[in-house]
């Protein structure tokens, strides 16, 4: 288990210094959000319909932006060559990488959440829906764009790659992030979509550790 | 312990790197890998450490632990020396100690023991090259592991360096370890030498 607590501790701590990608991804999240109400006028009641459609793309792409260094990184410095070869299966170390690029990077676009949505005149329960929806949903768009940043370590200035592999993937986790959010400020069943958000979440759990350390391995020169 | 291979051959990009190697190192011994730039020295070493699939032949571990596979009982430095410029000296030597695991040892001895002991809080971005180097080093020192390949270990040391590594490589040699490495120059230690490509 230290193995894995020294990842994540290390990869945290990088991300959060000078020049890591945490804040790139909050700051993205908050320009975007904080420019539509400007693009799309001052109709509160229009900006209530999009809020959470704009935070969800707002999250997605935020979340893209940081991912292609989630391999990158390592392959450039030697290091994925040692976490390669060490005592902890690929899998885990792909899956311990995941989840803490998702607590650097992920978690600080849900807490900002509240304040932004004040910004798309959403109020508190539907701020919590989307919130709600993001938590469960985020992780799913790192596990799942883990595979495309795997495939794309070898290649150098694989960004745009990534998010051409990693987009179609994460589709069905936007609808279904947006419906539960709008289910839950119309008032209509958010039991449903959010069952299936938390259904794809889980599923990318399972397949993107062991998709990512498969195309690591075959990658490796 | 012994480490053999068997009719190696390495295949990088379509093109034939080196074909029918055969070597062999056993605990206490070292193998010193030389050849002109581009012979596949790394290539070889990548290969024992399992980061490359060999194209013929196979390479094996007799002895050790039967549980664990040949790169889970090595050390690999290589070129790129695995540091994070983000972090200081002593957290970047701490992460691989608790990473990579096994039996691990004291980071500020091992920091002391390559002279970096000064710059310990030191983030790795200010280091120069040969300090990277001997950074990298204390990772060796800092988990027990028997085999080490190593990649140019002398690189941009300098003398006092080069010979306090010799004399770090002794000792494993004289704890049972064995050493496998790539290099253009002397060693420093007793070596038996494969010398691939070239006139050879």
């Amino acid at each position: 288990m230290t193995a894995q607590a020294a990842l994540i501790r290390r990869d945290i701590r990088i991300a959060v210094r000078v020049g890591g990608g945490a804040l790139i991804g909050v700051l993205f999240f908050l320009t975007v959000v904080v420019l539509m109400p400007f693009a799309v006028g001052p109709d509160l009641a229009l900006l209530t319909r999009l809020g959470p459609a704009i935070l969800w793309l707002g999250a997605l792409l935020a979340s893209l932006l940081t991912l292609d260094r989630l391999f990158m990184a390592d392959h450039e410095d030697g290091s994925l060559d040692l976490i390669v070869m060490s005592r902890t299966p690929l899998e885990l170390a792909c899956a311990t990488k995941a989840l803490a690029h998702w607590m650097a990077a992920g978690l600080p676009l849900i807490v900002a959440t509240p304040v932004l949505g004040l910004l798309l005149n959403l109020d508190t329960r539907s701020t919590a829906a989307v919130a709600l929806t993001l938590l469960a949903g985020t992780p799913s768009l790192t596990f799942t764009g883990m595979i495309g940043a795997a495939l794309a370590v070898t290649l150098h200035r694989g960004g745009l790659l990534l998010a051409v592999l990693v987009l179609p993937l994460s589709i069905p986790v936007l609808i279904f992030g947006v419906a539960a959010s709008q289910a839950a400020i119309s008032g209509l069943s958010f039991g449903a979509p959010f069952s299936i958000l938390c259904a794809l979440s889980l599923v990318s759990f399972v397949v993107g550790p062991f998709a990512a350390a498969a195309s690591l391995r075959h990658g490796l020169d | 312990m012994r480490v053999w291979g068997r009719g190696v051959g390495c295949v990088r990009g379509g093109r034939e790197v080196f074909s029918r190697l055969h070597f062999e190192a056993a605990s206490g011994q070292a193998l010193a890998v030389t050849g002109p730039n581009g012979s596949g020295k790394t290539s070889l070493l990548r290969l024992i450490a399992g980061l490359l699939i060999p194209a013929t032949g196979s390479i094996a571990l007799e002895g050790g632990e039967t549980e664990l596979t040949l790169p889970e009982q090595a050390h690999y430095l290589g070129h790129r020396d695995a540091l994070k410029p983000a972090l200081s000296v002593v957290e970047n030597l701490a992460f691989w100690r608790d990473f990579i695991g096994g039996e691990a040892g004291d980071t500020n001895k091992s920091l002391a023991a390559v002279g970096l002991d000064h710059a310990a809080h030191l983030p790795a971005a200010y280091l120069s090259a040969g300090q990277r180097r001997r950074l990298s080093l204390a990772r060796l020192l800092a988990v027990k592991r028997p085999i080490w390949l190593l990649d140019e270990p002398a690189a941009a040391l300098d003398t006092a360096g080069q010979s306090l590594f010799a004399g770090l490589m002794g000792d494993h040699l004289a704890s049972g370890g064995l050493i496998i490495a790539a290099t253009h120059g002397p060693l420093g230690i007793a070596a038996k030498e494969l010398r691939i490509g070239g006139a050879s």
